[in-house]
């Protein structure tokens, strides 16, 4: 049997517009998942502590400030630093199509667009996280070959 | 035929819905007819356009005289780069101004500041003294312009820099016109831009009321914002009771504060949403109008029927553009922009298609502007005043939400007030079950997104978009450090210290400020310096 | 899931070099029950941390007030942990869990561990959980670990009864849920608080909660402090944190610590025992089929539970023997 699905739900930068962060929150809560809303105007750093100590499977951003491109490697960045590759970072916001694509490449999982119903979130979320992953070499090894090859298409 | 008799025939008609409600679940029924308005009495209720209780409209001739205001909202980069945007805007018809800052400057913070990493002149123009806010006005003379500043914590610094602008084109304070929007409750209820407690917060408001009182007697000094409120997830109501209820808070502070109302009360301003439905959204500003006057003059002794009026500025709803099919935001752009006209708007902002994106492109930017200029020219809905004065659904709509405001204004009174309520997290938690309760309905279809829940399609179309290049930040950067050299730091420091006395001794802060400003000290060094007195703002935690 | 295991049975060592990724996987594997194993092997390292509990109604500032002790005890070289639980969802069983919002800062420090903790509603399971998530702190070097609850039923109250020093924290607003909480909340404070005293009406609460108290009985050498706390602007947190330290070394001289730590650790066990024997029971003892059965003849009277029960526990002593 599996744990509980936990989920990091924050609001890095200084942009304070929290509706989409705490509807998607509220949704993942019904869903029955447990929800570490971290509140707004949140550091990296303090995201990434508050995703490790929590033992959160899932790290959720939510960025309407046209931030994205430093916020999203940053978190990475921190990520790797503490090797915690294992938890998969996803987000929403107002993102152009292009910058989601780069930031997809360098390992953010998922990226919901404006509109995207909720269930669909909860959807991705249940099914990435059903065989929580080691932060073993192997997978980290398979990880790297399935971005190596993403590459090169 | 009979109304019974029309009732009983309509009963056996099949409906396409279970149940018709406006966006924000008001139920709404199959007809209306006299008998829905039979209470209203015509000149008590109604009244003329620019008659108590202004239902119709808040001048006379309306838009007859004078169109409204086309002010489109907009700023990025630095503030070379929103200046020649202004111009551009300007030479295609747009007779109003409006400043977006970047998201350092709403929080007073500077664009070095750590916390402004990523953000310099993203979402907005990047600010960070005087000198930015002479770049941003270069060629552009403020007599004959009206200029509204979205700016909240640090509303009184930016309009002291506007002064001293308007200094150094030789004009003096008390010929300019504009708007700050300076409405803190709603900071603390939605938009949560927010630096110091409510007590600080709400003194230097007062002081602002005080100071363009006497200096600067054309500004409006507070634009009491629903927008915000609504794009949060509130619904038309709540927008509504919200605001205006914000609105009386102010007007209570300013009376205690020692100002009269009469004095104070003329220049504030609102600013609402112009959401989906349509008529309800009329509806909204109608009862806005009568519960302002109404309260005004009853409740808060207001002789100067200016004190009455209740003037605003529309926004069509972000919130409701889609990045699925942008194209379908034009429209939706349009519908919304109506009904902010025929609501009797004093001005406008429309919206445009790429805004899920990003910044709009100057291209979009213009058919938004064209949107409006469409209205009126071509459409013929500014012909006439309030034409849908009278209409039996209307009409009926405009008492429901007045009453449902009055509902709400008890609530908060037995919370103790706004900001009782605020530090119990009433509004936020009102506003995000809202929010949530909408997301559900939608998923359930039952309420459509066109593009998003019906008639959605598998491809995104590829549209281009305004990038802000990475080259802003540093640039604003370099600049700013120029200027910490440049300047005389010595009078500066001199300068942010008696601003700091005047905090500690509850003196007017205002002119502090403006001494400040035109030594060139920066958002950043005046905004800490009043964090180190007033301390800073930690949200109640509400689900 | 197996991870837990495959991390962590073979770092404890990394545990009690208080390494907060280890940490934190060995909490979700406790949470989520499968932590027996692990608790058996670093039950050697605890029982050297002291252990309090703050409690009190929704919005009294529980976390806030957590969050400046936190910051004295981190100030005097201490190592903390934090614990705040909130309630699961009783119908999705999710949670959403904000108490970091005010701790967020704190959290980057190297000498703290905060955790956010979910009810998950089972019956007197949360109370366990939390037990053995404090232990794991316990074991990973913390001097001090924090548990904050919402003081509202009896879940709660079996929880501060595992720290060592519970405080109350109540504010001027919930002068009138005194009464209903009295005989709960009251009887275990060891320190009382009134926070945000500086609205009104908080010297009149502490007034009256000085009268509640004297009715109470006392105990011995310790003479029960109410103190006034606005932890927003950190004002009385000084106060409160030596009170905190006079009540350890109150415990401490009196030899009160030592026997309350075994008569918990007794408790402990019969607990564990009645959890094992339940399971058992549940699994191995009655059948699927044969549940149904007694299901079916009890409700139509023709067993009685009494003695299906009897039967059944006589059958469960013999067996063990």
């Amino acid at each position: 049997m599996r744990g509980k699905i936990r989920v990091l739900v924050g609001k890095p930068g200084l942009d304070g517009h929290d509706r989409g962060a705490k509807v998607v929150a509220a949704a993942l809560r019904d869903a029955g998942m447990e929800v570490i809303y971290t509140g707004l105007h949140q550091t990296c750093e303090s995201i990434v502590e508050a995703a490790v100590q929590e033992d959160v499977q899932v790290i959720g951003l939510s960025v309407l400030s046209g931030a994205h491109m430093t916020i999203f490697p940053k978190v990475l960045k921190l990520l790797k630093a503490k090797k915690a590759t294992d938890i998969l970072v996803i987000g929403g916001g107002i993102i152009p199509i292009d910058d989601m694509k780069k930031l997809q490449r360098i390992g953010v999982r998922m990226l919901f667009g404006p509109g995207t119903p909720t269930s669909e979130i909860v959807d991705w979320i249940r099914s990435n996280t059903s065989e929580p992953k080691k932060p073993s070499r192997r997978a980290k090894r398979s990880v790297k070959k399935r971005v190596t090859k993403k590459r090169k298409k | 035929m009979k109304k019974e008799e029309w009732n009983e025939k309509v009963k056996s008609c099949e409906e396409r819905q279970v149940e018709f409600t406006t966006v924000s679940g008001l139920p709404v029924r199959v007809l209306y007819t006299p008998d829905d308005i039979a209470d209203i009495e015509y000149d008590r209720d109604l009244g003329y356009p620019g008659a108590f209780p202004y239902v119709r409209g808040v001048y006379t001739n309306m838009y007859r005289g004078r169109l409204w205001t086309m002010r489109q909202f907009s700023g990025f980069g630095t503030a070379r780069d929103t200046n020649r945007r202004y111009k551009y805007l300007l030479k295609h018809g747009q007779t109003g101004l409006s400043v977006a800052f970047d998201f350092p400057t709403l929080y007073g913070r500077d664009s070095d500041d750590s916390f402004s990493r990523g953000e310099v002149g993203k979402c907005g123009v990047a600010i960070d003294s005087l000198r930015d806010m002479e770049i941003l006005f270069r060629g552009i003379p403020l007599d004959r312009i009206s200029t509204s500043m979205t700016i909240n914590p640090p509303a009184a610094m930016l309009l002291a820099m506007y002064i001293a602008v308007g200094e150094k084109q030789g004009l003096p304070p008390r010929i300019l016109t504009g708007t700050i929007q300076n409405d803190m409750l709603k900071e603390y209820q939605a938009q949560k831009t927010w630096i110091y407690p409510p007590g600080p917060s709400m003194k230097i408001i007062s002081d602002i009321l005080a100071y363009c009182c006497e200096h600067v007697p054309k500004w409006n000094t507070i634009s009491i914002s629903g927008y915000h409120i609504r794009e949060a997830g509130s619904t038309a109501l709540q927008e509504l009771a919200f605001t205006l209820k914000n609105g009386f808070t102010y007007v209570e502070h300013g009376i205690k504060a020692g100002l009269s109302v009469d004095k104070f009360a003329p220049r504030l301003s609102f600013f609402f949403n112009a959401h989906l439905d349509f008529f309800e959204e009329i509806a909204k500003y109608r009862a806005a109008r009568r519960i302002w006057a109404r309260m005004m003059r009853e409740k808060y002794n207001a002789e100067d029927p200016r004190s009455y009026l209740m003037r605003f500025h529309t926004q069509t709803a972000g919130c409701t553009l889609t990045a699925q099919q942008p194209e379908n935001n034009i429209i939706r752009t349009a519908y919304q922009a109506l009904s902010a006209v025929l609501g009797g708007t004093q001005s406008l902002h429309t919206n445009s298609m790429d805004e899920t994106y990003a910044l709009p492109t100057e291209k979009s930017a213009k058919i938004a502007l064209r949107t409006q200029q469409l209205l009126a020219y071509e459409s013929g809905v500014a012909n006439t005043i309030d034409p849908l004065g009278g209409s039996y659904y209307v009409e009926s709509l405009t008492n429901e939400l007045e009453k449902g405001a009055y509902e709400y204004f008890t609530k908060i009174d037995k919370m103790g007030g706004v900001i009782p309520a605020i530090e119990k997290g009433f509004f936020q938690k009102e506003i995000s079950r809202s929010a949530y309760s909408y997301q559900k309905a939608l998923e359930r279809k039952q309420k459509y997104h066109v593009g998003v829940n019906v008639f959605e399609e598998e491809e995104r179309p590829e549209i281009e978009i305004l990038k802000i290049s990475r080259q802003v930040e540093k640039v604003q950067i370099q600049e700013l450090r120029k200027l910490r050299k440049q300047r005389n730091n010595k009078r500066v420091r001199e300068k942010l210290r008696m601003l700091r006395k005047a905090a500690e001794d509850g003196e007017s802060l205002m002119p502090r400020i403006l001494d400040c400003v035109r030594e060139y000290a920066t958002i950043g060094e005046m905004c800490n310096t009043l964090k180190e007195e007033y301390g800073i703002y930690h949200e109640p935690i509400i689900f | 899931m197996e991870r837990f295991r495959a991390v962590c049975m073979n770092d404890i060592k990394s545990l009690l070099k208080g390494d907060k990724r280890v940490i934190a996987r060995i909490v979700s594997a406790v949470e989520d029950g499968k932590g027996e194993d692990l608790l058996e092997s670093i039950f050697p390292h605890t029982g050297r941390s002291f252990h309090i509990g703050i409690t009190g109604p929704p919005g009294a500032g529980k976390s806030t007030l957590v969050t400046s002790i936190a910051k004295r005890l981190l100030g005097c070289d201490k190592k903390v942990g934090i614990i705040a639980v909130d309630p699961s969802s009783p119908f999705s069983g999710g949670a959403l869990l904000g108490d970091r919002i005010r701790m967020t800062d704190l959290a980057l420090k190297d000498n703290i561990f905060i955790r956010s903790m979910a009810s998950r509603g089972s019956m007197g399971g949360l109370a366990q959980a939390t037990k053995d998530v404090a232990l794991v702190l316990d074991a990973a070097g913390m001097d001090y670990v924090l548990i904050e609850t919402i003081g509202v039923g009896q879940v709660e109250l079996d929880i501060a009864q595992v720290c060592d020093t519970t405080i109350v924290v109540l504010v001027p607003e919930s002068g009138d849920s005194i009464q209903a909480m009295k005989a709960g909340l009251l009887e275990i404070a060891d320190i009382m608080v009134v926070n945000k005293g500086d609205r009104e009406g908080s010297e009149r609460l502490v007034s009256e909660l000085k009268f509640a108290f004297e009715m109470r009985e006392k105990e011995a050498g310790w003479d029960l402090p109410i103190l006034k706390t606005t932890a927003i602007k950190d004002e009385g947190i000084e106060e409160l944190v030596l009170a905190l330290e006079s009540h350890e070394k109150h415990l401490t001289k009196t030899g009160k610590l030592e026997q309350e730590r075994k008569k918990k650790l007794l408790l402990r066990m019969h607990e564990l025992i009645e959890r094992r024997i339940r399971v058992h029971l549940q699994k191995k003892v009655i059948p699927e089929n044969e549940i149904k059965q007694l299901m079916e003849s009890m409700y139509k009277r023709q067993l009685n539970p009494y003695r299906v029960a009897k039967k059944i526990a006589r059958r469960i002593i013999r067996g063990s023997r």
